[in-house]
């Protein structure tokens, strides 16, 4: 099974590398660059979102990383999967 | 390794003779302690919490035996919700992050498939709504179809207050164990949610048990309550008689009217946990959701060693949790075998 616990999307950094830029390179999902903490959805020049990245460890993304967009987030016994309007669906 | 040994040692013994007796019965009758009791045990010193954990253990394995249940939920309809339940991310009424989101059913179905191969038996399909619709009845009844056709695994719901016609459509489905939360002491719980009651709460409760299905109900601690209302509630779930008590402990989400609350103290989540095993003996007591956050991994064994026998493995509804693999391991060191679907049929 996919570990529950570390959720990084698959092929990304996982909840270990920087908030926001965690879900933002999945192979389905948005390929922008960065801009927006995808815990809180704060921009990321502004702060290190340190706590956001502590809490990503037991939480799905919630905004979208490059457009600060809320996600649809679903998530499922072994892992989730969040869908932005504008940057399509990441997985983790 | 544990959180409390160190504090205490393996001669720890419960100091007070009255409540010692008061726990020696619960033992010997299999029937659970009083309220003073129970509040008696949440307010034990550190030093005599070890004591009440391997009391609350033996209790455990006496009337429920060695067995773990181990269970995996999905939500099929995630936020949006009307109520004002102040711990909860799904409320339509606050400012969360949390999107309305409705699961399929291929996709309901595969959740069922990965539960089922961490070895649970049982698999919880939960709504965010103060009681379900048609639509949801009908998902309900879609879904629960093709889970069985599918996956071998108990199937129970969670979709908020009911009518007498639901609880019966439910139970006509194959739904075998229905989940409905008091959350906390009926004293507490107007400070908690203002857009029902707990007595609504109450009357959802009465009609499943009458119906046969069996009845899941435990709560949250840590919304902010009393330990003497830690205690009213422990007894009230003992009235009720469940036959299952999540515990969760609050995970503060963010937006939420607790989204600044204080996580449990652990060595407080641990005296709940032998209370709560203490004043229901003979129910089936399970690991919900904020384990992770209070207890960690050395709490998490502790709890499993102090009256906990049932546990979620997986995620949660709208958080993520510890790795199922780790769990089985654990109940795997423990020697506590995992409940089989056979001995729950």
């Amino acid at each position: 099974m996919t570990t529950a616990g570390t959720a990084g999307p698959t092929g990304t950094a996982g909840p270990t590398g920087p908030a926001g830029t965690a879900a933002s390179a999945g192979p389905a999902g948005p390929t922008a660059p960065a801009a927006y903490c995808d815990r809180c959805g704060g921009e990321l020049s502004t702060d290190t979102h340190a706590a956001c990245r502590v809490a990503r460890a037991l939480e799905p993304p919630r905004f979208c990383p490059a457009c600060r967009r809320r996600m649809k987030v679903q998530v499922l016994p072994a892992g989730w999967r969040a869908e932005c309007v504008e940057h399509g669906e990441v997985r983790g | 390794m544990s959180l409390t040994t160190p504090d205490a040692g393996a001669a720890a013994t419960l100091r007070d003779p009255a409540l010692a007796d008061a726990v020696a019965s619960v033992l010997d009758t299999g029937v659970g302690l009083a309220e003073a009791d129970i509040l008696a045990v949440l307010t034990l010193p550190d030093e005599e919490l070890p004591a009440a954990l391997e009391a609350a253990h033996r209790v455990r394995v006496r009337w429920c035996g060695p067995e773990v249940e181990v269970e995996g939920i999905v939500s099929v309809k995630t936020g949006g919700c009307p109520e004002d339940c102040h711990f909860c991310s799904q409320s339509g009424l606050f400012t969360s992050p949390v999107r309305a989101v409705w699961l399929d059913i291929p996709a309901l179905v595969q959740a069922a498939r990965e539960t089922a191969a961490t070895g649970a038996t049982e698999f919880c399909i939960v709504a965010a709504v103060r009681g379900p619709d048609r639509r949801l009845m009908d998902q309900m009844r879609e879904g629960v179809k093709a889970i069985r056709a599918e996956v071998d695994i108990q199937i129970a719901a969670s979709l908020g207050m009911l009518s007498q016609d639901q609880v019966d459509e439910l139970v006509e489905m194959g739904v075998h164990r229905y989940n409905h939360n008091l959350e906390t002491a009926r004293s507490f719980f107007p400070q908690v949610v203002t857009t029902h009651s707990w007595e609504e709460r109450f009357d959802t409760l009465r009609m499943v048990r009458e119906s046969g299905m069996e009845v899941c109900c435990g709560g949250i601690l840590g919304l902010g309550e009393t330990v003497a209302q830690r205690a009213e509630f422990a007894a009230q779930l003992a009235q009720l008689q469940p036959d299952e008590v999540p515990l969760n402990f609050l995970n503060p989400r963010p937006g939420t009217p607790l989204g600044d609350a204080e996580p449990v103290d652990a060595k407080d989540a641990l005296r709940a946990i032998a209370a709560f095993r203490l004043a229901l003996p003979r129910t089936i007591l399970r690991y919900a959701g904020g384990r992770e956050i209070t207890l960690g991994d050395l709490g998490t064994r502790d709890g499993l060693l102090g009256g906990i026998n049932a546990m979620i493995v997986g995620n949660y509804l709208t958080t993520l949790g510890r790795a199922p693999g780790s769990d089985l391991e654990l109940l795997d060191e423990l020697k506590m075998p995992v409940k089989a679907l056979s001995a729950t049929l």
